[in-house]
């Protein structure tokens, strides 16, 4: 839910009569007309405008997003909707991607599989990101559903193979089944031999963050008795030799990762391989490709007229191989690689991939000084002019001009997300040396429709004030090493209409920006602050002020209570919320606001 | 780019002082990887594990690795594994060279895995370079029976059985080989069960 409630509808009766309201049609009707509405934001809306439609609409919602699973209680968000099927809940912070996160945090799916395995048997889908999901919270997803489809788990940790067997043992009509980027525990790959004969549903099979090497005889007899297969993601595991025989198998398959793309040179498996891509009439997207030879590379090219999606981020290859694969793919529409396609590799996707909406260029070498490859802001500068239809970037690079960034606002005022990270922090222009904030600042300028901005090299605060003045579509935002003082920060609370998620790390912003804007702060899902100049006196007043804030300051240092309101917090965390504070943190977590002794008796009554 | 010079914007990072860089005349080294105290915090390390340094005083040149930061960039941390692992994979020609110890050697050698094709090769060099019997491997047993055992540290650190993964999976993942007496190896031949 985007919005929180207001209190008065959350204790609403929910036993009560939905036929004996004075609807001026029957709600048959009206459920009707919101079978059609399907966004979530609508959806919400729409349960606002009266009493008997917030109880018609509750019970005909089918699915839930909630993207901050602490904004509100499991409990109560079920007891609302008993009908639905598909949920979605998001856990921890963005940027616990990159480590700045501690272990232990939070983000526990248990809560949440409690209530739903209580009250909702008919539950088809879960999707979930960056939540910890243990093996118990399987098991019961496992047993307490018998109309089972879908499990994403997208970035998620604390569960292992066995739990993943439980699922494949016990679903019988699962139909995706996609572990996307998450941190298994992998003790064996026995648990895909747990889907037994009768199982021929599945659609998407996402396994490419696994490590361990699967039964190869199990999975090829899973692909053949699953004729809806679309998606199939291997891990590396997979023999790149074998290939062929999952291929021949599945020709109908839609989107295909492979596993370690290297085999010992032979005639024989080239050819296998290229006969087996060529049978797959259907497929649109690539990817995997760890441990490339080049050499097998051809065999695929067969594939490439027809792909949309493409994912080489893993393929260390160099330039020119890349190159030749990418300009054999007209119809390439999301392209991910390593920046050894160099700028002469992206020159030529501009002319070559006219259709292209999404491009993310990732460093192959990010730690070390000097650039390794020939990739620099010319690159992009250059596929933002043959591509047209580009929307959303993520590139990484060692150098940046603000005259590149001009040119590429001016070329695609049609972008919606650009993330740009120069790797070293606070790089200025490197023509001028100045800061690169009219760069960015012609980005928020041409590109009215802009969602999500992330911002890297030298910044002053004056880059905020652009962002502030122009950037209304924005959305969400993340700043690193940028800005001189709190102005800077009040910026962006002040100016950014749309703002819903703001992430900031290293910034010299603190107090007074923050204590300036905390009404703008319950507008928003979240705002996090690390290593910037908050103070502790400042985190309180701020929960004092705004009681349906979250406050929360992560300080792995030591007892927080006895230091001096004026030091600065390690990180901080603030987020609106419908269920007060939570209890599930660690130790070195605090909730600005709590009284400590009452924090620990909730602690020991929570089961 | 050979110098870089940085005015101090940042007023509120009092230690981010003027840095002025000079590199050789021609050189074209890139900016040095100086990570200053980021924010004016009055405390010490703001992340367990990892420093950030304050270094105006570095030498002029400026090493090839940077002091990392946490979280900087912002790649994942899947992405940065894989790419580390294919350092020893020279596909240009320039030799695969990994450190080889043997247990109760006195001095280590180096080998060029590129030059060998097969496990068997491996074992045939291996046993060439250090005068031992090594013997057969097979799936359940591993080497038993031969007096000395090869293994190898992967790319996630961990010391591994050699033969048990395909060989270009080793070739990729080895990052130095070492030849354990059997009698300490016990408990590595059961590990893949």
């Amino acid at each position: 839910m985007n919005a929180p409630m207001p209190p008065q509808q959350q204790v609403t009766n929910l036993d009560v009569n939905v036929s004996s309201m004075g609807s001026s049609f029957p709600e048959e009707v009206l459920e009707h007309v919101l079978s059609f509405i399907t966004s979530h934001t609508d959806r919400n809306i729409v349960s606002l405008v009266c009493k008997s439609w917030y109880d018609i609409e509750r019970w005909c919602r089918r699915r839930i997003f909630v993207g901050n699973c602490y904004a509100v209680s499991p409990a109560i968000v079920i007891r609302r909707f008993p009908e639905v099927r598909s949920v979605e809940v998001k856990g921890k912070p963005h940027f616990a991607d990159f480590n700045l996160v501690p272990d232990g945090w939070g983000g526990y799916f248990y809560p949440w599989i409690c209530e739903m395995a209580k009250a909702c048997p008919w539950l088809e889908e879960i999707r979930l990101k960056r939540m910890v999901v243990t093996d118990e919270c399987l098991e019961l997803i496992a047993k307490s559903f018998k109309n089972f489809k879908v499990l994403v788990l997208s970035s998620c940790e604390g569960f292992s193979t066995d739990g993943l067997a439980a699922i494949a043992a016990n679903c019988r009509d699962l139909r995706e089944l996609d572990l996307r980027e998450s941190d298994v525990e992998d003790l064996s790959g026995r648990w895909l031999s747990h889907f037994p004969n009768s199982c021929t549903s599945l659609q998407s099979l996402n396994i490419s963050c696994l490590s361990s090497e699967i039964s190869f005889s199990v999975l090829q007899h899973l692909i053949a008795r699953s004729p809806n297969l679309k998606t199939l993601r291997l891990n590396r595991a997979v023999p790149l030799e074998k290939l062929y025989t999952l291929l021949h198998r599945a020709p109908q398959l839609v989107e295909l990762g492979t596993g370690a793309y290297s085999a010992e040179i032979r005639s024989d498996v080239y050819t296998n391989l290229t006969d087996a891509f060529s049978r797959c009439k259907e497929l649109k997207g690539l990817s995997g490709f760890w441990d490339v030879v080049p050499s097998y590379l051809p065999a695929l090219y067969s594939v490439c007229s027809r792909l949309t999606s493409l994912n080489l981020s893993y393929a260390t290859i160099q330039s020119p191989d890349v190159t030749k694969i990418i300009t054999l793919c007209p119809n390439l529409q999301s392209l991910s690689v390593l920046d050894y396609i160099e700028d002469t590799g992206l020159n030529a996707v501009s002319l070559s991939c006219k259709d292209l909406r999404e491009l993310r260029v990732f460093p192959s070498d990010p730690f070390v000084a000097d650039a390794n490859v020939s990739l620099t802001e010319q690159g992009l500068v250059d596929v933002s002019e043959g591509c047209t239809k580009l929307q959303s970037v993520l590139y990484f690079c060692r150098q940046m001009s603000n005259s590149a960034l001009s040119s590429i606002a001016k070329n695609r005022p049609n972008l919606t997300c650009f993330r740009l990270c120069i790797l070293e922090p606070r790089a200025p222009d490197y023509l001028t040396f100045e800061p690169l904030d009219s760069g960015f600042g012609a980005i928020v300028d041409h590109c009215k429709q802009l969602q999500r901005l992330s911002l890297s090299g030298l910044l002053t605060d004056r880059v905020f004030e652009y962002i502030g003045k122009r950037a209304k579509k924005l959305e969400m935002l993340s700043i690193a090493f940028a800005g001189d003082t709190d102005l800077g920060l009040h910026h962006v609370l002040s100016g950014c209409d749309s703002l819903r998620k703001l992430e900031i790390r290293d910034c010299p912003f603190g107090d007074k920006a923050l204590l300036a804007n905390v009404s703008k702060l319950e507008t928003m899902r979240s705002l996090w602050m690390s290593s910037c100049s908050v103070s502790l006196g400042a985190c309180k007043r701020l929960s004092q002020k705004m009681p349906r804030l979250n406050v929360e300051v992560i300080d792995e240092q030591g007892d927080l209570d006895s230091r001096p309101d004026s030091c600065h917090v390690e990180k901080l965390y603030v987020y609106r919320s419908v269920a007060g504070p939570r209890f599930d943190m660690p130790s070195f977590i605090r909730t600005m606001g709590q009284n400590p002794a009452y924090r620990r008796k909730k602690k020991k009554a929570d089961p | 780019m050979d110098h870089q010079k940085r005015s101090t914007l940042d007023l509120f990072n009092t230690d981010l002082a003027t840095e002025l860089r000079l590199g050789l005349p021609g050189s074209t080294n890139d900016q040095p990887e100086i990570k200053s105290n980021l924010s004016g915090n009055k405390r010490t390390s703001s992340e367990s594990g990892s420093s950030i340094c304050t270094d105006e005083n570095d030498s002029t040149f400026s090493p090839p690795m940077k002091e990392q930061v946490v979280g900087w960039p912002p790649v994942r941390s899947y992405r940065k594994n894989i790419l580390q692992e294919k350092k020893p994979t020279c596909e240009t020609g320039s030799g695969m060279y990994v450190k080889v110890s043997m247990d109760g050697a006195p001095y280590l050698r180096k080998m060029d895995l590129k030059i060998y094709k097969s496990y068997e090769e491996l074992i045939e060099g291996l046993q060439e370079m250090f005068k031992c019997i090594i013997g057969l491997y097979s799936e359940k047993e591993g080497y038993n029976g031969s007096q000395h055992v090869p293994t190898y540290e992967d790319k996630d650190g961990d010391w591994m059985l050699v033969g048990d993964v395909p060989w270009n999976m080793f070739i990729s993942s080895c990052k130095r080989l070492r030849i354990m007496k059997s009698c300490e190896a016990t408990g590595l031949g059961t590990y893949c069960v």
